[in-house]
């Protein structure tokens, strides 16, 4: 805010300044003049001045001296004088010599005299001042005692200039000195009509206006054509002050709507430079005139609050909602113009009304972040990361790690031999993240205690770096699995003690899993594995393949290297695989995916027989139709790039949602979008999406579209329908259409350092001229060696030769001069500079 | 194929009389065995030539009383073999574990005899390619445009046989005594003769000139059967505990430092030995006198005619006469056999002893040349441990790499990692590497950024010397910005005269990491690679140009750079502000979060639990991530949900005031280590 005010008070400050200069070339401060007949000599055609007229001691005098002589310096800002003369004794001409006149302030301008003013009606600076403007602005400040005299005025003033309208309680205030003050400037431009009358200002307003405060009133009777209607009226909101004013006349002497051609980002008008907004209406080349007479009537709406400006979107390609009419630019750096759809007038209105409300409270609560940011500045040191500072958190709690064996550089191989599988988690023990995944490395130990073979064993990088590297492990942790005789196997997937079970009892059997009868595949569809695959409850999958297509079987086997622990994968290729597969309408090389425990099987031929494809139709034909997201799922959905259709429900989800929701989702063949739901009772982080959307929890279960990958909106279907195909899609219709407002974007903020880092180099540069201070030597010893260092390090690059071989140079020095330092006490054999003297010291 | 047919070809022409070898290396010493065990591994066409039967010559005579003064740590108490090589300062590097200097000595200032063995072993069992008795006499180049670099090597043995190479590696070592002539200096016994039985010395006043560690361990060897034993050289004593260099007078060579302070008859003076002069008198006795009482005058005239400074000034310190005289001053470089067209040149002031190279240890007269080993030690003179094993087998190392990069083509080796590895690939060199930790300020890590900053490159151990060149040297690219990872020392810490004992000499909080006194990591951000005048311009005491910023490891008395708080947390900080990125590890639970809430996601999530790879945590965990209120609770949330400022601030605090607590109270510990 103070920016802001900054930016319109400069434009006063310089006007002042322009008054005040005129009048500064004289001297300040009260001017003594030692006699009348000096005075009156001395004064200038033109120029006004204020005089009174003293016998060197009257006592009575005093307190409204007091008063003259601090109003001296804002009476020169209007190039007016203040000047005490000086009555000699024996004077007694029409100024020294009546008692009468000695007791009164008299106002010149030249040599003519324009009022006398009694001494009590300057009680104050603001008296004076105002006083003093409203005798000399007589002609621009008229005063108006009846409604007719102000009928008369304005009537005079149609269809030429405006009037400014203003009513004081009582002359000699500090409002009836700003209005002066103002009508100094400004009444040249307005009719500045002043009255203290109570009983105008009610004829003048339409409801009961306070008059025991003073009020001022912006009429436009420039614009105005009818005679017999009174001008319109703005009034100013708020307390009359010179700032208020001025900032008041200036906002009313801006075009009532700008035409603007340009990109809303890029405008300011002076409203915007006043701190106030600026509202945009959108108009196109078809409703232009009709969306000229509603700017014009939301501009005198908002007159003083707000400015209107009217932007042809056929002149400015706006990437907004095409519905959008209505753009708001606010005064504060940084803030993104809002687009709004709005139904009439009085919405834009109230919308400006609350915005401003809005920005007071926020401004109060802006201090207080600041000085919480304050705060935060100096913890720097604090832990602001959740892995991190759990994990120290947790180091005094010792793990059950008796499970796991611990591999060393000498044991590692021999061990890998003696069991057929091999788990091996490389961590660091001094990493945040390793030691996380090591407590969930621990609680797998937990669950898979006397599975059979299955061996889980460690080896911390710390201790083994060579074995570390040589197993290749870039990065901590990494988990990998070693099968006699075959390449070990990297785990890719999340590092939670659910997903590392799986993993590494899928990786127990062979994938894929060569099954040698029709009986052992049609066992397996239904759902009838071996125990060590039991476990798994996802789909499985049978790729199934005449004896003749090998290449698709040798891609498949490869695809199962590359899915091993995360899938259950199957194959059979036996001379009957034609019949099972016609079983399922399909021919092989074709896969069969036994979802839902076998209820259901779906075969698939394969067309693609190139590993990489094989593994992403896998990976792809495993997803959901209609899945449940979780935490450890989503990244396979968001992979598939598309927007979210997201129902979040506070528990399961209805049998009819549930219908409604697979039909939406099966419904179209090439799908758009991801549909989805969200337990919130299994996965609770989903409130805080909500919150994130809405601020409070809305109620459930509630649809929404959420665009993860393009633009970050967020729609809420309406609460008030149901949630059926029919209804969600010609919502989705709509949404397409541009037609829907959304309810929040995603933020669109950059992971920025959380806190500045603590900056050595500044911290370094003040000691720098220290450090070589201290070891440069005394005048006169070496000084030829030592350059002068600049603090910043920079030295100029004639000594080039001596920094060619800066670390011999400088040790060299150091050496010779503390030597030197020790003369007196060392003893010496011989020195240097052979001088007989020197002897005595040995 | 092109260059080994052409190889082959010369070797036809010239046959038996001229050999080629792509590299020669001259020295089969630590340095010459350990650059060709990296050339074997490479595969490359070598030959390392030795003038004795035997590797490590030097070893088989010196130390004269045959105790090595680098530490052979048996135990660390850990496994890291990485960083047990920080604390063992005698084995090459190889991936021969049975090579490892502790198998061959318990001791923990070992034999030279055992150094001996070592580098026989390390030889033979390594089949590294040596050819014994072959001492190389002469050196010249032969030019020839298709050469490597623009001429050959000529190399010329005792025997007269000829050699050609297009490379030549000088692993020779500094084996010539360090000599000075003034008048007398024929009574003077060099450390390379003198008797090293101390019944020799029984009763006996000894003068040694020098005052390096052959000095001191002569004079240890005979402190307790001398009369006493003064020493002599031009600069005040150097020891390694206040400079940091372990080139200096070690505590263990320091018996006499002990005798003469404490007032028991020896003694140390300072000097300039080329003013010194010595006459024998009837007895035998050895004089001391200065050089300008000499002069004009005919030393053979005999001892009464020669003025001895007692005679003008009766409490001259050497007055009393010696019975031995032993020079100790160190070796030089052989410079002779190198042909002028070679331009070997001694270096400047107290670097002369070397020949002068460039910071690539490549020599500054003849392109192809390379020294290693001790004798590469001027880019690091006084400094770090370039000439020592301990830190040669890693500058070695480096110009191997060099080498490979520049005539194989085969590029510094590297790694990429995901940028959410970029603190931990930091943490991990820091607290392990050994060619960091011994070649401090030398040879430092160097992180080149990746598009974007989404990835990054690691490159170990590079020259510094040599970064503006780093993308000629190495064959990797730097146009994103890059790291520099290297340890210091404080920078006014050590000194010869320097009081290192001083109370508060160490840094315990990390926000004055940059006053770190003891050797600690120091990382630079450069957004773009320095050039070479930025380099020849850097402040005085800098190893590298001003930075773009700048972060310390606060010093650690463990040398344990792995405190969450103290040492990594401040790290991530400067690495997120100089990338201007979060680099905080997300729970899969919060990813999911933002996944919903955000347009983009933090690297941790974006490499992690979008690649299906999240942290799903345990219920521990991310129940104390929820107490710190760094993770929020839904599970309890009721539906009306109002209750969210409150449960996230509460919390805040609470994580404010377990930090406040635990953190004080340490506070003397951590600064004072010592007292």
């Amino acid at each position: 805010m103070p920016a802001q005010k900054d930016r319109w008070v400069s434009p006063l400050l310089f006007l002042l300044f322009c008054a005040s200069s005129i009048s500064r070339s004289g001297s300040t401060g009260l001017q003594q003049e030692p006699s009348p007949q000096h005075y009156f000599s001395g004064l200038e055609a033109g120029k006004a001045s204020l005089a009174f007229f003293t016998h060197s001691v009257s006592p009575g005098a005093q307190p409204f001296l007091e008063q003259v002589e601090s109003s001296v310096e804002a009476l020169q800002d209007y190039g007016i004088s203040v000047v005490k003369v000086n009555c000699p004794k024996e004077d007694v001409s029409r100024y020294c010599g009546k008692e009468n006149a000695l007791r009164k302030a008299f106002l010149f301008r030249g040599n003519r005299l324009i009022r006398e003013f009694p001494t009590d009606a300057l009680f104050d600076v603001n008296s004076i001042v105002a006083n003093v403007l409203f005798a000399l602005l007589f002609n621009e400040v008229k005063y108006v005692e009846t409604l007719a005299d102000l009928e008369n005025i304005e009537n005079v003033l149609k269809g030429k200039s405006n009037m400014v309208f203003a009513y004081v309680p009582a002359t000699g205030t500090a409002e009836h000195r700003a209005v002066m003050e103002a009508a100094f400037v400004y009444g040249t431009i307005h009719q500045f009509v002043l009255t203290t009358e109570a009983a105008l200002l009610k004829a003048t307003s339409h409801d009961d206006p306070d008059v025991s405060s003073a009020w001022l009133l912006f009429c436009h009777c420039q614009r105005a054509t009818d005679p017999g209607q009174p001008c319109r009226r703005t009034a100013l909101a708020q307390p009359l002050t010179l700032l208020n004013i001025h900032r008041h006349l200036k906002l009313m002497g801006a075009p009532l709507v700008t035409e603007v051609a340009e990109d809303p980002e890029k405008i300011s008008t002076v409203h915007l430079q006043l701190g106030l907004p600026l509202v945009f209406i959108l108009s196109q080349k078809e409703t232009y005139e009709a969306d000229r007479r509603t700017a014009e009537f939301v501009a005198w709406q908002l007159l003083g609050k707000a400015g209107v400006a009217l932007l042809s979107r056929d002149l400015v390609a706006l990437n907004v909602l095409h519905r959008s009419n209505i753009a708001l630019k606010t005064p504060d750096e940084g803030m993104p113009i809002q687009y709004l759809v709005l139904e009439d007038t009085d919405e834009v209105i109230t919308l400006v009304e609350d915005k401003n409300k809005v920005k007071q409270i926020q401004e109060d609560e802006q201090e207080e972040e600041e000085d919480e940011d304050e705060k935060e500045n100096n913890n720097q040191d604090i832990q602001d990361d959740q892995v991190v500072e759990a994990v120290s958190r947790d180091k005094k709690r010792e793990l059950p790690l008796e499970q796991i064996l611990v591999l060393t550089e000498e044991n590692f191989h021999s061990s890998l031999s003696e069991v057929a599988r091999t788990v091996v988690l490389f961590y660091a023990s001094w990493e945040a993240v390793s030691l996380a995944v090591l407590r969930s490395y621990s609680e797998v130990a937990a669950q898979l205690k006397g599975a059979p073979g299955v061996l889980l064993s460690r080896v911390n990088c710390w201790d083994w770096p060579g074995l570390c590297s040589q197993e290749n492990v870039t990065q901590f942790p990494t988990m990998k699995i070693y099968k006699e005789g075959q390449q070990s196997v990297t785990y890719d997937g999340m590092w939670g003690t659910e997903e590392l079970s799986s993993f590494i009892l899928l990786s127990r059997v062979s994938c894929p899993l060569r099954l040698a009868t029709v009986d052992e595949a049609e066992g397996y569809l239904r759902g009838e594995f071996p125990s060590e695959l039991s476990s798994h409850h996802h789909t499985s999958l049978l790729g199934v393949f005449s004896t003749a297509t090998s290449a698709a079987r040798e891609a498949f086997e490869e695809a199962g290297n590359i899915l091993s622990g995360h899938v259950r994968m199957g194959m059979y290729f036996e001379d009957d695989a034609m019949a099972l597969s016609r079983k399922y309408s399909v021919s092989p090389p074709a896969l069969l995916l036994a979802r839902s425990g076998g209820r259901s099987v779906e075969g698939i031929a394969l067309s693609k027989h190139s590993v990489q494809d094989m593994v992403q139709m896998i990976r792809y034909e495993l997803l959901d139709i209609f899945p449940e997201i979780t935490v450890s799922n989503l990244p396979q959905y968001l992979q598939l790039g598309k927007p979210f259709l997201i129902l979040f429900s506070a528990g399961d989800i209805s049998q009819v949602e549930s219908k409604e929701m697979l039909k939406l989702a099966e419904g179209r063949p090439q799908q758009a979008f991801v549909a989805c739901w969200l337990n919130l009772k299994t996965t609770p982080v989903g409130h805080g999406i909500l919150r994130t959307y809405f601020s409070t929890t809305p109620s459930l279960p509630v649809l929404l579209w959420v665009n993860i990958h393009a633009g970050g909106q967020v729609f809420k279907f309406p609460s008030e329908q149901s949630i059926t195909q029919i209804n969600v899609l010609s919502w989705l219709e709509k949404l397409q259409a541009g037609l829907e407002i959304p309810s929040s974007t995603l933020s669109e903020e950059d992971w920025k350092p959380p806190l500045p880092a603590y900056d050595f180099l500044q911290m370094m540069e003040p000691s720098v001229p220290e450090l070589s201070s201290h070891t440069s030597p005394r005048p006169g010893d070496t000084a030829a060696q030592h350059p002068p260092k600049s603090p910043g390090g920079d030295t100029a690059g004639g000594d080039s030769a001596i920094r060619e071989e800066p670390s011999q140079e400088s040790t060299a020095e150091e050496v010779g001069s503390p030597g030197r330092d020790l003369r007196g006490t060392a003893p010496r054999l011989a020195a240097r500079d052979k001088q007989g003297k020197r002897h005595g010291e040995l | 194929l092109g260059l080994a047919l052409y190889a082959c070809s010369l070797c036809a022409v010239s046959g038996a009389t001229l050999l080629y070898h792509d590299y020669c290396v001259i020295g089969a010493g630590p340095a010459g065995l350990q650059v060709a065990y990296f050339l074997q591994q490479a595969g490359r066409d070598y030959i390392v030539f030795e003038r004795s039967h035997a590797p490590g010559s030097f070893f088989a005579l010196y130390p004269r009383h045959r105790k090595l003064i680098s530490i052979n740590k048996q135990y660390t108490g850990k496994s890291n073999s990485e960083f047990n090589l920080r604390h063992d300062w005698n084995s090459l590097l190889s991936h021969d574990r049975r090579l490892l200097f502790r198998r061959y000595s318990r001791d923990f200032f070992p034999n030279a005899d055992t150094m001996v063995r070592y580098l026989e072993d390390f030889a033979s069992l390594l089949e590294l390619r040596v050819q014994y008795n072959t001492a190389i006499i002469h050196v010249t180049l032969e030019q020839n445009e298709q050469a490597w670099n623009g001429h050959y090597f000529l190399l010329t043995d005792q025997d007269r046989k000829n050699y050609k190479c297009s490379s030549l590696l000088v692993a020779a070592g500094m084996w010539v005594p360090n000599v000075v002539n003034f008048p007398g200096s024929e009574y003077v016994e060099g450390y390379e003769t003198v008797s090293i039985n101390p019944e020799d010395f029984a009763g006996q006043t000894v003068l040694i000139l020098g005052r390096g560690n052959s000095a001191f361990e002569t004079a240890e060897n005979i402190l307790g059967v001398t009369n006493f034993i003064h020493m002599v050289s031009r600069s005040r004593v150097r020891l390694s505990w206040a400079t940091h260099y372990v080139g200096d007078l070690r505590a263990i060579n320091n018996g006499l430092l002990d005798t003469y302070q404490l007032k028991s008859l020896d003694g140390l003076l300072e000097g300039d030995l080329e003013d010194l002069a010595i006459v024998k008198d009837k007895k035998g006795k050895l004089h001391i006198t200065l050089r300008f009482y000499l002069e004009n005058r005919n030393i053979s005239a005999g001892i009464d005619s020669i003025t001895l400074p007692q005679d003008e000034l009766d409490n001259f310190a050497t007055r009393a006469p010696y019975d031995r005289v032993i020079r100790c001053l160190g070796w030089k470089f052989d410079f002779s056999i190198y042909n002028r067209s070679l331009r070997m040149m001694p270096g400047k002031g107290n670097i002369k002893k070397y020949p002068q190279i460039k910071p690539s240890y490549e020599s500054k007269g003849t392109r192809g040349l390379f020294v290693l080993g001790t004798a590469s030690h001027s880019v690091d003179f006084r400094k770090s441990a370039g000439g020592f094993i301990h830190g040669f087998r890693y500058t070695t190392r480096a110009v191997h790499r060099l080498l490979e990069n520049r005539h194989h083509g085969v590029p510094w080796p590297s790694t990429v990692h995901p940028i959410t590895q970029l603190t931990n690939s930091i943490i991990k060199r820091v607290n392990e590497a050994s060619g960091l930790y011994q070649m401090f300020s030398v040879l430092a890590d160097i992180i080149l950024l990746r598009d974007n900053a989404t990835a990054f490159e690691y490159l170990e151990e590079y020259p510094i010397g040599v970064l503006a060149e780093l993308e000629m040297q190495t064959g990797r690219k730097a146009r994103n910005g890059l790291f520099v990872i290297i340890m210091e020392y404080g920078r006014n810490f050590s000194g010869a005269d320097k009081d290192v004992f001083y109370y508060n000499r160490a840094v315990g909080e990390a926000q004055h990491a940059w006053q770190s006194n003891f050797l600690h990591p120091v990382i630079y951000y450069y957004k773009r690679l320095p050039t070479e005048r930025e380099m020849k311009l850097r402040p005085p005491d800098w190893p590298l140009p001003r930075p773009d910023a700048i972060h310390h490891i606060v010093e650690d008395f463990l040398t344990d750079w792995t405190a969450p708080n103290a040492h990594i947390l401040p790290l991530r900080r400067f690495l997120e502000n100089c990338l201007s990125t979060d680099l905080r590890n997300f729970f899969a639970e919060s990813c999911f979060l933002f996944a919903f809430t955000h347009q983009k996601l933090p690297p941790s999530c974006q490499q992690g639990y979008m690649r299906m790879q999240g942290l799903v945590g345990s219920q521990e965990l991310r129940h104390h991530a929820v107490q710190a209120g760094l993770l929020q609770d839904y599970t309890h949330t009721d539906f009306s949900g109002d209750r969210l400022p409150d449960s996230h601030n509460g919390p805040q605090e609470q994580l404010m005031r377990d930090h406040g607590i635990p953190v004080r109270p340490l506070q003397h510990l951590v600064n004072a280590k010592d007292e």
